[in-house]
């Protein structure tokens, strides 16, 4: 199988790994570059696990070809926490109990990062319509909307 | 074409654990090289906080700080045996094993400390922040680090403790059919109020009241979560989720989330708990276990509101559309109970 290098910057970082032809996205950063942050729900778009950004904007990575990310930014949840410190969305998940089995977490957090970005006082409904495509079995989904709006609460007063 | 609000209850008992031939947890405690603990357990966390909760319970029998514990589920085929994380009984069976496995390894803790200061083990005690000493008199004190690290290194001791909590299997009686299969039972009772639109059969949740009766609340944030979490999935084999067709027919089998309806973010209600503590005689520091108990009275109470908006008796889950349109059209239209 033909594999094609592909050049990106991922978390902040320049990189570049073999994808094999037609690997999407997820298992190229997962088994190609070695970042286990993204995670393989379903595999076909409809649970938001594997949600990375790519120039900032929310994808559902096991949809996305690699190489369509050839010289564009990837952020990942591995690369959420600096030096050490937890982003405030890790923070504010951790201290509102929105996660229990965390498989869904590295998705959510990707999605609420992509929209306080953009909208950094989002309404309740705002932060619902962005995780809309993110699946949670455990919490119920009200402890990670509240979660996401204490983050953009304690960013704005900060 | 019509909104119908209606009004459902229901209240549950909820017997922790199960009774299929003994029911038996264990648990191991031992002292580290460098003074801290670790419980080896079998028993799984699946985000529901059986690290959290038997890391707390372990602490507080062995007299240490919390963060001195490290709770060790790695692997079930060395790690003490446990009957598994499902019926509700984590925290109830683990955690009274945990309590006799870390009481085991306190005593001999306190047991180096008496050796090291020179005095009697009984009149020991531990403030819970590192430390022990004697009773009355805090200066005459040692580390629970050097304690365990003498132990180790001077007088070759094991600080550890072996635990089991085990619920015998209940036999029938055969004459009068009793059994006791059950010491502990939680409580719960849920009022759901729904719209239901009487043109499209559609239920709508808005609102969520219950009141959970868990023992002691040992993790009070732990239990809210579960609560919160677990209730949302009752809501979602009410009127979503299921395995359709079911077992023995041979098409049933798992599907994608095309299939699966899940509810998303945008499909919850408020949900409104009240946590009541009635400490169980035989479970850990009071506490059973929301678990399971989170979600069984929603069906129940789902249904019964949805009777109670439009007068249809749904008796097979999920409440789907199709089957409220059925019922309201063979009873020749909505029939809100309220107005019967």
């Amino acid at each position: 199988m033909a594999k094609k290098p592909v050049t990106f910057t991922l978390n902040g970082a320049e990189r570049a790994a073999f994808a094999d032809d037609g690997e999407n996205l997820l298992q190229f950063l997962r088994r190609g570059v070695g970042d286990l942050g993204p995670k393989y729900g379903c595999g076909q778009g409809s649970c938001g696990a594997c949600t990375v950004l790519v120039d900032g904007a929310p994808h559902l990575s096991c949809l996305m070809l690699a190489e369509a990310v050839a010289g564009r930014r990837v952020e990942t949840v591995s690369g959420l926490a600096r030096d050490g410190a937890l982003h405030p969305l890790q923070e504010a998940f951790m201290d509102g109990f929105a996660a229990q089995c965390g498989y869904c977490t590295p998705g959510m957090l990707m999605a609420a990062k992509a929209l306080l970005d953009r909208n950094p006082r989002p309404s309740r409904d705002e932060v619902v319509e962005a995780i809309g495509g993110n699946l949670c079995r455990c919490t119920g989904y009200a402890p990670i909307i509240e979660a996401i709006l204490a983050a953009a609460e304690r960013r704005a007063t900060a | 074409m019509a909104l119908h609000r209606g009004r459902g209850f229901a209240a549950i008992n909820y017997p922790i654990g199960m009774n299929l031939g003994g029911d038996p947890s264990q648990a191991l405690v031992h002292s580290n090289p460098e003074g801290k603990f670790t419980v080896a357990l079998s028993s799984i966390d699946l985000g529901q906080g059986m690290k959290s909760v038997t890391r707390q319970i372990a602490a507080e029998t062995l007299g240490v700080p919390v963060e001195d514990v490290y709770v060790d589920t790695a692997d079930s085929d060395t790690g003490p045996h446990c009957m598994g994380s499902f019926a509700s009984r984590g925290t109830h069976r683990v955690g009274n094993a945990v309590i006799e496995a870390a009481q085991e390894a306190r005593a001999v803790m306190l047991e180096a400390a008496a050796e090291e200061l020179e005095v009697d083990a009984g009149d020991l005690v531990t403030d819970g922040r590192g430390s022990i000493h004697v009773k009355g008199a805090p200066s005459r004190a040692i580390t629970t680090m050097a304690a365990c690290q003498a132990a180790q290194f001077r007088q070759g001791r094991t600080v550890s403790g072996r635990g089991i909590f085990l619920i015998p299997l209940s036999e029938v009686d055969p004459d009068t059919g009793e059994m006791t299969p059950v010491s502990c039972f939680a409580h719960a009772a849920m009022l759901v109020e729904v719209e239901v639109d009487d043109e499209t059969g559609e239920v709508r949740v808005l609102d969520m009241q219950s009141a959970y009766e868990v023992g002691r609340a040992l993790n009070p944030r732990l239990v809210e979560q579960q609560l919160v979490g677990g209730a949302w999935m009752g809501m979602s084999h009410a009127a979503w989720e299921t395995t359709e067709p079911r077992y023995p027919d041979r098409a049933h089998g798992p599907v994608d989330f095309n299939s699966y309806l899940m509810p998303g973010p945008g499909d919850i209600a408020p949900h409104h708990i009240s946590v009541l503590e009635r400490p169980a005689p035989d479970g850990p520091f009071g506490g059973k276990g929301p678990g399971e108990m989170c979600a069984n009275p929603v069906l129940p109470a789902v249904c019964n509101a949805v009777y109670d908006a439009v007068g249809v008796r749904i008796d097979e889950l999920p409440v789907t559309p199709e089957k409220v349109l059925r019922g309201i059209r063979a009873n020749g239209g909505a029939r809100p109970r309220g107005r019967l």
